[in-house]
């Protein structure tokens, strides 16, 4: 099972829900992984603490143009469809960051000339926590723009037979798409201020067109009625969880204590989250 | 024109709060949301649109099913494993970037190319300037060149109205979309809380910053939640070489203004207004010196 976990908005408790929830399943005796897709920044690997055992980089194609061979005659760079090539009299410019090695200049050209090379853009890295759950996370290179490779990368590795718990980055663009494509539910962090409603909107639409089944975490939450739950009501979200809000809370996982360690009632609550997540992964399997 | 950028690295320090009360402090500006995956300003800035346009940004293969006849050379050729279907081929959307391998490879000419819309810019006014922004359409991932055209269109703005800053409210992250908002500001302002995850998430945004050659300040929000993670920030800072421009309290009442949709200065006790004042005037120092120095 993938359980993708995602906000929009940055800074609702995505890593909060993620390392939580696989910490409670994992000490249930459900065998989990903790995935950290939050490439570009990643933070999982601060409240679990796992000892990395396997490093492997991540690479993408990128054209390299023999100068012997090629005359210039500008059908790559006419074709490449990301600006990645530029055929001047002397010769072809590759501009390396631009490139998204889809391999069609190589394939046009009628020189032979071009060929590819391996670019590292970032590292995945496998582990496990000092209480033996299994933990991933991808690490986009600074600088480096990219980070889907990566991602798909980390998704082929993932072992269907396990419970993972995927934490998303924040926003809806094609890191984030990439992740929560082809999961089987996504838990949506939200917090009651109108910032966390208007971007989750944005994130539960993304995970329509997906169509992956969406449950709602209410962090920071605060009594009474919200524009969150009248959303969710209206639109059929359940909320399956509701961390109130509390400035110790705050203190306390700022400072890199987990929830399930703070109090037995957050472990039970985490679990019961679960159980609102399996009938709906099962339900919604594409 | 001087362009300054609001960054965060990790999500949810203030970025949109601190872009906000800079408006206010600084105004006449020029805005743009440039975190267009997860756009917030308008909450606050309550822009009244003039006039809007969409834009294309990506094309998508589709597959003609009375001309494909199942062979499957544009499965075998595409890198992003966006060819699905046996018989017919199928092109997953979401999964296509646009590259027109498949086009090539088709020996059917089955292959043809569709721009869906993938945003909506609007340009609009404020109490604080005017101020640009984009609407992502659903599904649309090429979220960095829409960066790219909102800041454009507050160039230009700036241009024709004369105004001399550009105020850009970045994205959180390293990644595409963060880099389209820096790449050639005159100073970035990041924004950070004295947390784990944010001072882990720093580090890596003043890298991309120091990448790009883009001058940085620090804004440590929320300041007094966690006091030795904050009193280590402060150290790094030095450490680097990077100024800590302003540290701003934690309250409730930022919260309660935001919820009510309201910008923060006015809105807010002193000892938050006041910090949020020191920053701008920090702000505005650095980012003339900033200028000087790029013009030698």
């Amino acid at each position: 099972m993938v359980i993708a976990v995602a906000a929009g908005k940055g800074g609702t408790g995505k890593t909060l829900v993620a390392v939580n929830l696989a910490l409670a399943l994992q000490r249930y005796g459900i065998e989990t992984t903790l995935v950290d897709a939050d490439v570009e920044e990643p933070n999982d690997h601060l409240f679990v603490k796992p000892a990395i055992s396997t490093r492997k980089e991540v690479t993408v194609a990128i054209p390299r143009v023999d100068e012997e061979l090629c005359d210039r005659c500008g059908e790559c760079s006419t074709f490449c469809a990301y600006g990645a090539l530029a055929t001047t009299p002397d010769r072809v410019i590759v501009f390396d960051d631009l490139c998204h090695g889809c391999g069609g200049c190589a394939l046009v050209c009628p020189a032979g000339a071009i060929s590819e090379v391996e670019r590292v853009i970032g590292t995945i890295e496998e582990g496990r926590t000092p209480e033996g759950m299994a933990f991933m996370r991808g690490l986009l290179e600074i600088g480096e723009p990219k980070a889907t490779p990566i991602i798909s990368a980390m998704k082929e590795s993932l072992d269907p037979a396990v419970v993972n718990v995927v934490d998303c980055g924040p926003g809806t663009g094609c890191a984030v798409m990439g992740t929560v494509h082809g999961s089987d539910v996504c838990v949506m962090v939200t917090e009651p201020t109108p910032f966390g409603l208007h971007d989750m909107d944005m994130a539960v639409r993304m995970a329509e067109a997906l169509g992956v089944p969406s449950l709602v975490v209410v962090n920071k939450d605060i009594p009474g009625d919200t524009e969150v739950k009248r959303f969710c009501a209206e639109h059929g979200l359940e909320i399956a969880l509701s961390i109130p809000f509390s400035l110790e809370t705050a203190r306390l996982t700022s400072s890199g204590v987990n929830l399930v360690d703070s109090g037995e009632e957050w472990s039970d609550a985490f679990l019961s989250l679960y159980g609102r997540i399996a009938p709906l992964a099962r339900s919604g399997g594409a | 024109m001087k362009q300054l950028v609001v960054l965060s690295g990790k999500g949810g320090t203030g970025k949109t709060t601190v872009t906000a009360s800079l408006a206010q402090s600084l105004k006449p500006v020029v805005l743009a949301d440039c975190d267009v995956e997860a756009p917030n300003l308008h909450l606050l800035l309550s822009p009244r649109v003039e006039r809007s346009f969409s834009l294309s940004v990506s094309r998508k293969a589709r597959i003609d099913p009375d001309a494909c006849d199942g062979c499957g050379a544009c499965a075998d050729s595409c890198r992003f494993g966006a060819i699905t279907g046996a018989e017919i081929r199928v092109v997953d959307a979401f999964r296509c970037e646009g590259c027109g391998v498949c086009a090539r490879v088709c020996p059917r000419d089955a292959v043809f190319f569709h721009e869906p819309e993938g945003a909506e810019v609007y340009i609009g006014s404020t109490s604080f300037g005017p101020m640009v922004g984009a609407e992502l359409a659903v599904g649309e991932e090429a979220s960095g060149k829409v960066v790219s055209r909102v800041r454009m269109e507050a160039q230009l703005l700036a241009l024709d109205s004369g105004l001399p800053l550009v105020l850009v409210d970045g994205s959180p992250g390293t990644g595409c979309p963060v880099i389209a908002s820096m790449s050639g500001a005159d100073l970035t302002l990041i924004v950070t809380e004295p947390s784990l995850s944010g001072l882990h998430d720093l580090e890596r945004i003043l890298g991309v910053a120091s990448h790009f050659g883009v001058p940085a300040l620090v804004c440590i929000n929320k300041s007094d939640i966690v006091p030795e993670i904050a009193r280590r920030i402060r150290d790094r800072c030095r450490f680097l070489g990077i100024e800590v421009a302003a540290e701003i309290p934690f309250s409730e009442a930022v919260v309660e203004s935001l919820r009510r949709g309201l910008p923060p200065l006015g809105n807010v006790p002193r000892e938050v207004e006041d910090p949020l004042r020191t920053l701008a005037e920090v702000v505005a120092g650095r980012l003339d010196e900033a200028v000087a120095r790029k013009r030698g």
